[in-house]
């Protein structure tokens, strides 16, 4: 461990702004990675079971 | 087919989007837990037991995301210009959708290597930004990027979409020696590369091995990412097809 305390550790030497918004940053662009796709796949599969039952029902 | 086939046989199952969407979907949990694993203890290893940096202190630290992300942004680059050169030549569908799901993530790998960049800038250089030839080919690689995207979503025939796309694609892969030698052909406030091929990294082992397993944790989150994108864009461009239907019938 490189800290002593939980508060030296949140403080990062006087330089916690800097490390904890690049931090905050990485999680929020990593997350919205895997989230978006996955929004993007549930809208995409509904929309399509939506329309085959549309068309089966026409037949 | 009385036509030779001088590729191996991968490389024509990669042509079926079918193939790809069921071998992408056996390969995404192992990604997916290494991934997760990787980050998760990367982070952890570099923000609480990796040393600081006698100089920079602690905004030091911010090297663990800036490097990784930077690497991703110009490796995307990179998947996506060969993606587009397979699409233009063998007119490969499923390469045509590498490329367009390729884009989005490697733009937010761009925004997130600048932005981390300008903010570690701040504590070390005094400025968030400087106009400085590593940093501004950077700047153009996150245009080309959204270039890209603007193509794909501008043009709706899909194979027109996808040659404009990888011709831009191709053109702007000149950038990326730009990027690499820019912190040596020209005078500059950014420090070298930290990891090179051929030499032993100049910082300590404690230092650049929690990196090392940042920027496989961000490979495989690459990867994770883009099996997903190109899964949804698969079903996308296949739904009229039989084996799409009973996929969703399953559901």
């Amino acid at each position: 461990m490189s800290f002593n305390s939980v508060s030296e550790f949140l403080a990062m030497g006087g330089h916690g702004l800097y490390v904890w918004l690049s931090y905050g940053l990485g999680v929020v662009i990593l997350a919205a990675n895997l989230i978006l796709p996955k929004l993007g796949r549930n809208r995409l599969l509904a929309e399509q079971k939506r329309r085959l039952r549309r068309e089966e029902g026409v037949r | 087919m009385a036509e030779k086939k001088w590729m191996p046989r991968w490389f024509y199952q990669l042509a079926s989007p079918r193939w790809c969407y069921q071998i992408t979907g056996k390969l995404l949990p192992w990604f997916t837990a290494a991934a997760l694993v990787l980050l998760v203890g990367g982070t952890v290893w570099s923000l609480a037991f990796a040393p600081a940096d006698y100089q920079q202190g602690n905004s030091f630290r911010i090297i663990y995301l800036h490097v990784p992300s930077a690497i991703l942004a110009q490796s995307a680059y990179m998947l996506m210009a060969v993606a587009g050169a397979i699409g233009l030549i063998w007119k490969m569908k499923v390469a045509d959708m590498v490329l367009k799901s390729a884009a989005p993530i490697g733009a937010s790998m761009a925004v997130l290597a600048l932005v981390t960049g300008a903010i570690w800038g701040k504590p070390t250089w005094g400025s968030w930004w400087v106009w400085d030839a590593r940093l501004t080919s950077m700047l153009i690689l996150f245009f080309l990027y959204l270039g890209v995207m603007a193509l794909n979503s501008a043009i709706e025939n899909e194979s027109t979409a996808a040659q404009a796309s990888a011709v831009l694609a191709l053109v702007g892969l000149v950038n990326i020696p730009i990027i690499k030698y820019s912190v040596e052909w020209w005078n500059t406030l950014h420090q070298p590369a930290t990891f090179k091929l051929t030499e032993k990294p100049a910082m300590p082992v404690e230092m650049w091995l929690p990196l090392l397993v940042m920027v496989i944790g961000f490979y495989c989150f690459f990867a994770v990412s883009l099996m997903q994108r190109l899964r949804n864009e698969i079903i996308w461009r296949e739904r009229r097809t039989g084996w799409v239907r009973e996929l969703l019938n399953k559901q």
